[in-house]
Parts: structure tokens; C-alpha cells; sequence
């Protein structure tokens, strides 16, 4: 049973279950919407002031409603299909990049006291449920399928759009998104082999006495998940599909009105669940001293917020700070340096482990284990040189002309 | 480790102070010689000071400047002279606010104010009458249009003051008043020369 793990579904249900489960879905949908549209506001305020303007200002108190506004206009404008577009699949590409971004929240524990043996349930109308809408045992695997489905959405946009900006944004998504997939599928492994196992509630709950993953893994799997997920996001530096200067506004140049709109709220939509996740499995999800007995259940949350509102800060500061990379730069990183180590580092997680099983000295796996792997860097470094040195060779034609006319 | 001060001095900007003004609420100072809208000016004693002699129309180069002179009636004259300019129009479409017409002027009669914030709705409106351009006979303040914006404590910013370039370059007359008194703000103060740094202010 896909469901199994969450205590309200394993007596009988009844209508009460029913509307439990109903009122944690819209409760989740709604928290959702209404943290996009300040997440919008957040960024806009934030790189205004990394940038020495102000920012908006003007909708509500500090601007706060801007957002709101922009939403309102774009909804009432004209809803252009171009002339040469995929009809079809020019208006399913929206939905296609939001609903992922919605259901892949679902899986995110946002609140619950996995401390103190505690099994991370809240009391809701004298049920005990988690605090998420859903807790498959596949978990994190489930955010992985639906993070690949979401790449059909940004590549059906600019292939059905019938315009070349689009098409070459889309293209441009879909080789970044299949080359930074694996290294973020891969410093993701790294957790399960510490965490044991796939359910984001059994993950949290194995963190809940400040150990950690980002430690319990060694902070590599981290770096390369942030540095992955930034560019899964595409948020700068890793923006190239949606590249102003090159490609006007890459895959969603042909949409316009609320559909661009639903484009926008998958985007930051994305950009929260990313965070969460990445709050899910290396810095221990809700986990947090409970300092006030009294309003035990609030701490939590106000955790699982602060850490996500790190991360939401960082991808502004990267935003605000970091240049565009160059096409054949992003290639490189993602092939040559983060899915090489972090495979690497895969492997050393899992030698430390069977270690462990074995009875191994740990002082013994880990040096041998690094020794193994920088001769490894080496060797990739090696190859990596030669076959650039040669392809330059190669390219340099009149020497080779010369060299045939000899 | 280098890479990481770039992220210090974005993240040092968020401490720093805004120099953005909230534009349509608060208006910053105007520079000095802003070339703004034109005024034609008065003499104090109520007297047009154009005598339509047309050399403003003449050195126009965006030709955005039109008169016609007229001899005074005799009975009631308008201005000191022998004829008054009855027709003058400026069309803000086409103005590049060069300041040529004020330097070309004889008499000091059109100057510039240092007011540019004004839009109108349609080309008639554009084009500023003789009645628009003049400033109001009792206070020598110019009038205000419809769609000018204006407020309270500008009204130094609506004064034609010369203030494109010293009177008229010779070292020998720097600091001396080469100008007639003007309605509602009198006789302005020697501009600052050439040579010169300080202000009429400082000397005093």
C-alpha cells in the first residue's frame, strides 16, 4: 500500500479520515500558493537590495502584494496562441511543469517532534497523522519522477511554441536537466545509504538527534546537491533555458497571460520544493529543540521554516552575485567534475558501510577509500586533458593540411 | 577562496543606503541650470519685455518656435519698445530645450523655468500660446496648465531665470549685472563667471 506509513490511514477509514486528508491537501495547496507569491516578493525585495534599489514598494505594506497584482494583470491579459504552435500540446506544456511542482510538496514533512522517540505525528480532530499529505515508502524517489516529468513541461513548451528562441531554450532544458539529474539522483543515493531508507518521514526521523545527513554523509553530497538542484531549477548561474540576452525569454517567449503565470508559479513553486527537500534530507527537516513545552507542535514548523528560508536566500544570493556560465562550462561541471565526484563519493559512503557490516576498522576504509578515489581523480583529470588537448589538435586544420601535403 | 568575496559585496549592498527617491511622491532638488519650460518675462513694471523681433524663431533649430511682431498701439503699449511680439508659439514636440532662442534674445524676454514635468494629451496642447508663455501680470508667477505638475515650494523652479551661460563671456564684465529686474522676483544676482568658483552668495 503506497499510503501504509502514515498512522492515520492504518485503522478504518471513515468520513473523518477522509476529511482529514481532504483538510491536509488544501491546507498544503494553499500554504503552497501563498508562499509561492511571497517567495516572489522575497526575491525581488532581496536581489533589490543586493543590487542597492529598492524594489517593490508600492502594493501593500514593503510592497508584500506585489505579487498579487502582477498575478491579477496577467490574468486579465490576452491569451495569445501563436499561429505555428502544437495546439495541444502548446496548452497542456503550463500543467505539465505546475502539477509536478505542486505533488512533489506532498511528500515534504513540514512539521511533527521526530525527537525524543517521538514518531513525528500531530493530533488533528483526535487523529494521529504526519504532517504531510503523503508519505509513500518509494518518498524521495517519487520527488525524483516527478522532478523528470516537470523537465516535459519546460521542453513541450518551447518544441510546441513553433519559434526557433523557444525551441533552442527547451533544448538547451532538456540537456541540462539529463546531465544535472544524475548527480543530484546520485548525492541523493548518498543519503539513502546512510538514512537506510526512502520514506522522507523515516529519513527525518533517523536525524533527529542533530546527526545530521549533511554531516552523517561528509557536506560533499550537499555542495553537489545545492550546485545540481540550483541548475535543475534553472536559477542563475545555471539559467541558460530561459537566457534573456540570448534567447529572449527561452522556452516561454511565445506565452503569455495566465499561462506564462502558471510557468512563473511551477518556477518558484519548484524553487521551494527544492529547498524543502534538500532541508528533508541533509539538515534534519523539521528537527529542532522544542523550547517552549506549551506550544510544543509550533517549533517545528518554525524550524522547517527557517531552514527553507536559508536555502530560499541563498538561491537569491547566487542570483544576485553570480554570472551566467558559458554553455560548454555547465556541460563540464555537470559531466567532468559534479557526477564523477559525487559518484565517488557514493562509493566511499557505501565501502564505509559494508565496512561497518564487516567488521572493517574505519581508519583503515576511509584512508585507503580516499587514496582510491584521488587516484581516480587523477586518472579522469588525465583523460579529460588528453582528449581536450587532442580535439584541439584536431581542430587546428591547417596543421593537418600541412602535415598531408608533406 | 577568492570566489566567495564576490558573494561578501552583494551581500554588503543589502546595509548600504538607497539613493532612489520615490519619484512621483517626493521630487528630488532640480540641477541649477535645468532647461526646463520656457516663460516670457515681464518687466517690473507689468511691461512685456519681447518686441518681436523673431531672432528666437530664428536660431530654433528644431523650428519649434513661432512669432509675429506688431507695432505697439500706441494708446496702451505692451512693451517698452516699438513693436510687441501679438503672436508667440512654441510647439513642446518639438523643442530640444537648447537654450539657443534664451541666448539669441535681446531683450532677456524668453527664458527657461525648470519645469519639465508636464504631459499633454494632444498636439493643440503641445503648442504653448503667447497667454500660456507669459508670466501673470500681478505676481510674475507663469501660469500653471492643467497637466503640469507643479506643487507647493517650487515656485523658484517656475522663475525664468538666465541661467544657460554668463551674460555675454567678456572677462571684463564677469560679476556685473547685465540684466533688467524682472517682474515678481526683482533683479537677480550677478551669475557666477567664468573664472570664478565662489558663489554670489559667498561674496556677500
Amino acid at each position: 500500500m503506497i499510503i501504509a506509513s502514515d498512522p492515520l490511514l492504518s485503522s478504518d477509514i471513515g468520513f473523518s479520515v477522509v476529511a482529514v486528508m481532504l483538510l491536509k491537501v488544501v491546507l498544503a495547496f494553499a500554504l503552497l500558493m501563498v508562499s509561492v507569491m511571497l517567495v516572489i516578493w522575497f526575491e525581488r525585495k532581496i536581489v533589490a537590495d543586493m543590487h542597492n534599489r529598492v524594489g517593490p514598494s508600492l502594493a501593500g505594506p514593503w510592497g508584500i502584494l506585489q505579487t498579487l497584482a502582477d498575478g491579477i494583470k496577467l490574468f486579465f491579459k490576452e491569451d495569445l496562441l501563436p499561429e505555428r504552435a502544437d495546439r495541444v500540446v502548446f496548452r497542456l506544456a503550463p500543467y505539465l511543469s505546475l502539477v509536478p511542482a505542486f505533488l512533489s510538496f506532498a511528500i515534504v514533512p513540514i512539521g511533527g517532534d521526530f525527537t525524543n522517540g517521538g514518531d513525528g505525528t500531530v493530533s488533528i480532530f483526535g487523529h494521529r497523522t504526519l504532517l504531510q499529505v503523503a508519505d509513500p515508502p518509494v518518498g524521495i524517489l517519487l520527488f525524483l519522477a516527478l522532478s523528470s516529468i516537470a523537465v516535459y513541461g519546460v521542453m513541450l513548451a518551447g518544441w510546441s511554441s513553433g519559434s526557433k528562441y523557444p525551441l533552442l531554450g527547451s533544448v538547451r532544458a532538456s540537456a541540462q536537466m539529463i546531465s544535472y539529474e544524475a548527480a543530484l539522483g546520485l548525492s541523493m543515493a548518498t543519503v539513502f545509504l546512510s538514512s537506510g531508507t526512502l520514506s522522507t518521514s523515516g529519513i527525518v526521523s533517523g536525524q533527529a538527534t542533530w546527526n545530521w545527513n549533511l554531516v552523517a554523509t561528509g557536506v560533499i553530497p550537499f555542495v553537489i546537491f545545492v550546485i545540481a538542484g540550483t541548475a535543475e531549477l534553472n536559477r542563475p548561474p545555471f539559467d541558460l533555458v530561459e537566457a534573456e540576452q540570448e534567447l529572449v525569454g527561452g522556452f516561454h517567449t511565445e506565452y503569455s497571460s495566465i499561462r506564462f503565470a502558471l510557468f512563473f508559479l511551477a518556477e518558484f513553486m519548484n524553487m521551494i520544493t527544492m529547498s524543502a527537500i534538500a532541508v528533508t534530507l541533509f539538515l534534519g527537516g523539521p528537527n529542532g529543540p522544542i523550547l517552549i513545552k506549551q506550544i510544543a507542535w509550533v517549533w517545528p514548523i518554525l524550524w522547517f521554516f527557517l531552514k527553507v528560508m536559508a536555502f530560499l536566500f541563498t538561491f537569491v544570493w547566487l542570483r544576485a552575485t553570480l554570472p551566467r556560465l558559458r554553455y560548454d562550462q555547465l556541460m563540464d561541471l555537470g559531466w567532468k567534475l559534479l557526477i564523477p565526484a559525487s559518484l565517488g563519493w557514493f562509493l566511499l559512503i557505501a565501502s564505509l558501510n559494508i565496512g561497518e557490516d564487516r567488521g572493517w576498522s574505519t581508519f583503515l576504509v576511509v584512508p585507503i577509500g580516499l587514496v582510491v578515489l584521488s587516484l581516480a581523480a587523477l586518472l579522469l583529470n588525465g583523460a579529460i586533458k588528453k582528449a581536450k588537448d587532442s580535439s584541439l589538435n584536431a581542430a587546428d586544420l591547417s596543421e593537418i593540411s600541412e602535415g598531408m601535403d608533406q | 577562496m577568492s570566489y566567495l568575496k564576490g558573494f561578501l559585496v552583494t551581500f554588503r549592498q543589502i546595509f548600504q543606503k538607497r539613493v532612489t527617491t520615490p519619484y512621483p511622491e517626493e521630487k528630488r532638488a532640480k540641477p541649477e541650470r535645468l532647461h526646463g519650460r520656457h516663460v516670457l518675462g515681464r518687466y517690473e513694471d507689468g511691461m512685456e519685455k519681447c518686441i518681436g523681433c523673431e531672432l528666437c524663431a530664428g536660431v530654433c533649430p528644431a523650428n519649434c518656435i513661432y512669432v509675429r511682431g506688431a507695432d505697439n498701439p500706441t494708446d496702451n503699449p505692451v512693451s517698452p519698445g516699438e513693436r510687441y511680439g501679438f503672436v508667440y508659439e512654441i510647439n513642446y514636440l518639438r523643442c530640444i530645450h537648447c537654450d539657443l532662442c534664451v541666448e539669441a534674445c535681446p531683450t532677456g524676454a524668453i527664458t527657461e523655468s525648470k519645469m519639465f514635468e508636464f504631459s499633454f494629451t494632444n498636439r493643440n496642447d503641445a503648442i504653448y500660446t503667447r497667454e500660456e508663455l507669459l508670466v501673470d501680470s500681478e505676481s510674475g508667477k507663469p501660469k500653471q496648465l492643467p497637466w503640469e505638475d507643479w506643487r507647493e515650494g517650487e515656485d523658484l523652479d517656475t522663475s525664468g531665470w538666465l541661467r544657460a551661460t554668463s551674460p555675454n563671456g567678456d572677462a571684463s564684465y564677469e560679476g556685473q549685472i547685465a540684466w533688467s529686474g524682472d517682474l515678481g522676483y526683482g533683479i537677480r544676482k550677478a551669475e557666477i563667471g567664468q573664472s570664478d568658483t565662489k558663489t554670489p552668495e559667498e561674496e556677500q
